[in-house]
């Protein structure tokens, strides 16, 4: 336990001295939602040609849950899975192999420091949300919620699948950048919400990121219960995991 | 002269061996018929040896001679296709956590993350064991202080060597294993690890050292398993290898310009322990049993003549590699045991 303590205090210290960390996983999102709302032009008006449910709200609301599902996307598909290629690559996880300390441990930490700077990433963005661009509150929190632990347990998972198979850095960012951006565009980073026409949103609700963005969309803004979301990532989350651990070289 | 090349039966592998109290003299680690290929490359053909508590032992060899590879089945990083590793009565595979608590490890080209800083190291790796060395003490023996606060990736070579050194030490390991210990450390760095490895020795830790350095291995180890082309050609302390392809010294000196030389030499070869005598460039080439140097001075002496230059040339551990290990390198070695070439018989 002294060992994990310390690995992990000692990742996290490293994961904070690296810029691009600092900037990607933790404050992308909070800076995209403001360059959002004050920069792009009409985005603080009244959406007035999508029905009825969406009276009321403003193009910037819609973004409250794109932008979760943004952060969890960064975390899990970025900053995570190079970790990984970089220990891999450099003989970090090979020297470890050689302490009585297991060197899935260092799995352990990772993901621990990626939740955390998940958290610490939305918590920002919502409160600055708030604050700055009087974001609409969800309709339904527990919906929220529940699609966003579903969602960040799902794409951990997937994270943790490209980790356990990307050889060095180099491979661990293609394969990353190669998921990121199709998942954002899902996510409705480019369409948010209604926008999205309806086959390109029906095909998202079975991506990860997109069912994760339109599960917190409905809760939101809506009144029903996103199950067929919520059944595609609780699929996700069962394939993945047993691959991730299967695969896993600690090498 | 080359012990058995020939690979024999592999032992079944017994479902055996708890850790089992040693007797006294027992080795720490023993290494029978192991064989390793990658795909069609076989690396470690027939390896054997045993190594004893409190020794440095050296695994030397060319380079590709399947050193690492050996090594590395002692650490419990690769499994032998055949053969068997004990390592303080233990399977390095079946009981790899028990292993890693007692063996400190140092491998060939492995790194750290870039942004650990050098007392984190030290005390992240200090955190895996149960009664770690004090890193400030190891850092300070290892030049490190000044580095402890530096990232990894700001370390020179030397620097890095030296921090991965330590880790390996950090655990207060019963054995450790450390793979081309100064590779890439300046001069006066070099020294300087080997005074800090003999004082670890001296501690009562078992060292098992890969090298494929002559002066590194004559200066430390106490017994050399050479290894060549995956298979031992020889076990022997470093002095008992030299002296199994040299027949005894050799002795290059000069005379003043008025004494013929061609004379001298005649003179010279009269001596029961002169074996050959040649001319160089003007200087005496003397190749000859255990008292030529004394038999040789003495009869010049009678004679009025004084030598110069005097140059006493002593059989190496180099000698004997070059002439045990016969892996082709492109380059011509010179012949088995000759210091100075033999112009005449």
């Amino acid at each position: 336990m002294r060992a994990l303590t310390t690995l992990t205090v000692t990742e996290a210290r490293m994961y904070l001295r690296d810029p691009s960390n600092v900037f990607f996983a933790l404050a992308f999102p909070t800076v995209l939602l403001l360059l959002l709302g004050r920069v792009i032009p009409g985005m603080l008006e009244p959406i007035t040609d999508q029905g009825p449910a969406f009276a009321g709200l403003r193009a910037i609301d819609l973004f409250a849950p794109i932008v979760l599902a943004l952060a969890m996307g960064t975390v899990s598909l970025t900053t995570f899975p190079a970790v990984f290629g970089s220990y891999r690559e450099k003989g970090v996880l090979r020297r470890l192999s050689t302490t009585p300390v297991p060197a899935s441990r260092v799995l352990v930490a990772q993901v621990a420091i990626n939740v955390a700077a998940l958290v610490v990433a939305v918590v920002l963005a919502l409160v600055a949300g708030g604050l700055m661009l009087s974001l609409a509150a969800p309709e339904q929190p527990l919906v929220v919620a529940g699609s966003f632990l579903l969602g960040a347990v799902q794409m951990i998972a997937l994270g943790c699948l490209i980790a356990a198979l990307v050889p060095n850095t180099a491979v661990a960012n293609g394969v990353g950048m190669l998921l990121y951006f199709p998942m954002l565009f899902f996510a409705g980073v480019w369409m948010p919400g209604p926008m999205m026409p309806e086959t390109l949103a029906r095909i998202s609700g079975f991506t990860p990121l997109g069912a994760a963005s339109q599960a917190m969309t409905e809760g939101w803004f809506g009144t029903g219960l996103p199950a067929q979301q919520l059944l595609v990532m609780g699929a996700w989350t069962v394939l993945l995991i047993p691959l991730a651990a299967k695969l896993f070289r600690w090498r | 002269m080359p012990e058995t090349r020939r690979p024999e039966p592999t032992r079944p592998h017994l479902p055996s061996s708890r850790p089992t109290p040693e007797a006294p003299d027992a080795p720490v680690i023993s290494v029978r018929h192991v064989a390793k290929a990658y795909g069609a490359k076989q690396a470690v053909r027939d390896v054997s040896f045993e190594v004893r508590r409190g020794e440095i032992f050296g695994v030397l060899g060319p380079n590709g001679a399947g050193k690492t590879t050996t090594v590395e089945m002692i650490s419990g990083l690769r499994t032998p296709d055949t053969g068997t590793v004990q390592v303080l009565g233990l399977d390095p595979q079946r009981d790899a956590v028990e292993l890693h608590r007692r063996v400190g490890s140092q491998l060939q080209e492995s790194e750290l993350p870039p942004r650990i800083k050098v007392g984190e190291a030290l005390a992240l790796y200090a955190s895996f064991y149960d009664r770690p060395a004090d890193g400030r003490a190891l850092a300070e023996q290892l030049g490190l202080t000044a580095s402890w606060d530096t990232q990894f990736r700001a370390l020179s070579g030397g620097q890095k060597q030296r921090l991965s050194i330590a880790l390996a030490l950090v655990g207060n390991p019963e054995i450790a294993v450390l793979d081309e210990l100064t590779t890439g450390l300046d001069p006066q760095a070099r020294r300087d690890t080997w005074q800090l490895i003999e004082a670890v020795r001296d501690s009562g830790v078992t060292i098992v050292l890969v090298t494929h350095f002559m002066d590194e291995a004559e200066r430390l180890c106490d017994r050399i398993a050479l290894i060549d082309d995956g298979v031992v050609v020889a076990t022997d302390t470093p002095a008992g290898l030299a002296e199994r392809v040299a027949g005894g010294p050799a002795l290059r000196l000069r005379t003043s310009d008025d004494v013929d030389d061609a004379q001298v030499a005649r003179l010279l070869r009269a001596l029961d322990t002169v074996r050959s005598v040649a001319i160089e460039n003007g200087e005496l080439v003397i190749d000859g049993r255990r008292d030529v140097v004394v038999e040789v001075v003495l009869a010049l002496a009678a004679q009025g003549i004084t030598p110069y230059d005097v140059e006493v040339g002593r059989p190496s551990l180099e000698d004997a590699f070059v002439a045990l290990t016969r892996t082709p390198t492109g380059a011509q070695t010179p012949a088995a045991g000759a210091l100075f070439a033999d112009v005449e018989a």
